[in-house]
């Protein structure tokens, strides 16, 4: 319905009104601070507090150690692996949405909305509660335990051991656990939306013609809802990949992701310059991400 | 539940194992925040097993004036971030859905950096900037909170914009025409049309800027000070010591703010309304 965009000229007024206070917010508050982090990947300490930004690659080429890429690579497997999970778990769910009955649907989503706009921190920290020794996570698997146990003595043999408690927080499984608790909402809802515009007809069409669910899933559904989950996946795994605070508190010694070793450049390390460079480099990644996306989507406008 | 009429093909929903899946997605998400809740009242510093009924955390965690003072800072910035964020970002979307003007694409490519990139980064830049630029640290609250409050509206404001311009692609340009016809002027035009369309887009965005001031704790993090301790900052403070019930009471407070507000723009909006902006 929008008309066509007038050019800025024909009202100069209006047009400074509206468009000076949102640059001039970017410009001062986004674009130089951002700058400056750019600036000081090329420095180099020059005392307790000075940098001098000498231009010099060296920060660069220590990222390149096996160390940094390492950990780097982590970052990306663990990212990748809770994006796949976070889909795994969610298209049903979003399906589930889509197909449910209409005074349904909006609570449903709702029930999926609520637990993104609650504190971060407050469902890590939930979270750790329930997964530490004494917490439930324990208590449950105790108790199939000693199902298991009394299993076995059913049919003749020897009980288990008594259940010790298990570690289940600061390893990389409480980490994954923690980063698709934290971003399983941020999947299901770019998935409802792509599920929520498909034909249903299609579905019922190719029901009617013989083909069984799965089949109708994964060759009329699936490829259907595919900018949905692309969207999806981008959405997951871009804030997975720059997760901080997960690895922080669920994480042990070895999970360590890139996020952790960018704060500690800044907070003890006191080595902004190659902290500054890492951060460059998580940015860059995110945009050699997004080329990729935006590459994929003209792709499949063209065809 | 246990209606009769046979399962349609579509009514997946309807099956079993779907029912399941999703009720234990649901588990999986709620069960953590309900146990986190339940055991805020419980009579026990271990925190396990459930010892009575209690609210003597609740008295502790409100007695606690950091925690207040966190709680009391952390509202205040996403109240004022609210605010500019509201109008910085109805500017923007209206710039970029009314003008062409040269560099748009840089601008809006610019505006949508924010979002995309990481909090981490945002956070190093933030914490390099005010340094840099020497941004005092000793005023008077709430100036104190200016640091804080600028980083906020930097990642609230796209977002506000975002929400507002797709609200503004439904908008009808006649109707603007059609006023400054009959003789208003370009304010009135934009106070008594444009506005009132995008109203719904102005409350989804500053209830999304709200709460993701709210819950920022790694920008916040890299930009508050010693005086400056928000309340997700205080919290992380206090779970890194040690897990404490009052963090419970203290965290209950915080989810039952969230369910409010949350219910607060179902009424204003209606759950359909809320189901679509997000």
């Amino acid at each position: 319905m929008s008309g066509a965009l007038q050019d800025w000229k024909s009202q100069k007024k209006p047009f400074a009104a509206v468009v000076s206070a949102p640059v001039f917010w970017l410009a001062l508050f986004f674009v130089a601070p951002m700058a400056i982090v750019w600036l000081y990947s090329f420095g180099q300490n020059a005392g307790p507090v000075d940098i001098e930004i000498s231009g010099t690659l060296d920060n660069y080429k220590r990222a390149t150690e096996w160390l940094y890429v390492s950990i780097f690579l982590k970052s990306f497997a663990v990212a990748a692996l809770t994006t796949l999970l976070c889909l795994i778990i969610g298209f049903p769910v979003a399906m589930a949405i889509t197909f449910a009955a209409p005074k349904w649907r909006p609570w449903l989503l709702l029930g999926i909305m609520l637990p993104f706009w609650t504190n971060l921190l407050i469902r890590t920290y939930a979270l750790m509660a329930l997964m530490g020794t004494n917490g439930y996570m324990n208590k449950g698997l105790a108790g199939l335990w000693e199902g298991a146990s009394w299993l076995r003595t059913l049919v003749g043999m020897q009980p288990l051991e008594a259940w010790t408690p298990v570690q289940l927080l600061y390893n990389n499984f409480a980490v994954v656990l923690g980063l698709v608790y934290v971003h399983l909402p941020f999947m299901v809802l770019p998935l409802y939306s792509a599920l929520d515009r498909l034909d249903k007809s299609l579905i019922e069409a190719s029901l009617d013609l013989g083909a069984g669910h799965f089949k109708t899933f994964m060759q009329i559904v699936v490829p259907l809802a595919a900018p949905g989950i692309v969207a999806g996946v981008m959405i997951t795994l871009i804030p997975a990949l720059g997760a901080y605070l997960t690895p922080d508190l669920m994480g042990g010694t070895d999970s360590q992701m890139i996020a952790n070793v960018i704060e500690r450049q800044f907070k003890r390390a006191n080595d902004w310059p190659f902290g500054a460079a890492l951060s460059f480099l998580l940015i860059y990644a995110m945009f050699i991400l997004i080329a990729f996306q935006s590459m994929r989507a003209n792709k499949v406008k063209e065809v | 539940m246990f209606n009769r009429t046979p399962i349609a093909p579509l009514e997946y929903t309807r099956k079993l194992w779907m029912r399941s899946w999703v009720g234990l997605t649901m588990l999986f998400l709620y069960a953590p925040l309900i146990l986190l809740m339940i055991f805020s009242f419980n009579d026990s510093k271990r925190n396990v097993v459930w010892k009575g009924f209690t609210l003597k955390y609740y008295e502790k965690a409100l007695n606690n004036d950091s925690l207040v003072e966190a709680l009391v800072n952390s509202l205040t910035i996403a109240a004022l971030a609210t605010n500019v964020s509201l109008v910085i970002g109805a500017l923007a979307a209206v710039a970029l859905w009314r003008f062409q003007f040269p560099f748009k694409g840089l601008v809006e490519g610019t505006m949508s950096l924010p979002i995309i990139v990481p909090e981490i980064c945002l956070g190093v830049a933030f914490l390099i900037f005010f340094a840099k630029v020497d941004w005092p640290t000793d005023l008077p609250w709430p100036l104190n909170l200016s640091a804080i409050t600028i980083a906020h509206i930097t990642f609230c404001f796209p977002f506000v914009a975002m929400v507002v311009r797709a609200r503004l692609a439904s908008f009808n340009k006649e109707e603007e025409e059609a006023a400054k016809d009959l003789g208003a002027t370009e304010w009135q035009a934009f106070r008594d049309v444009l506005l009132p369309h995008i109203r719904p887009a102005l409350v989804a965005g500053a209830l999304l800027a709200f709460t993701l001031s709210l819950d920022d704790f790694v920008i916040t993090f890299f930009t508050s000070g010693p005086d400056t301790i928000t309340f997700p900052v205080k919290v992380y403070s206090m779970v890194r010591f040690s897990v404490t019930p009052e963090v419970n009471a203290a965290s209950t407070i915080l989810i039952l703010l969230t369910v409010i507000l949350t219910f607060i723009a179902l009424k204003l909006q209606g759950v359909k309304g809320i189901a679509e902006t997000h």
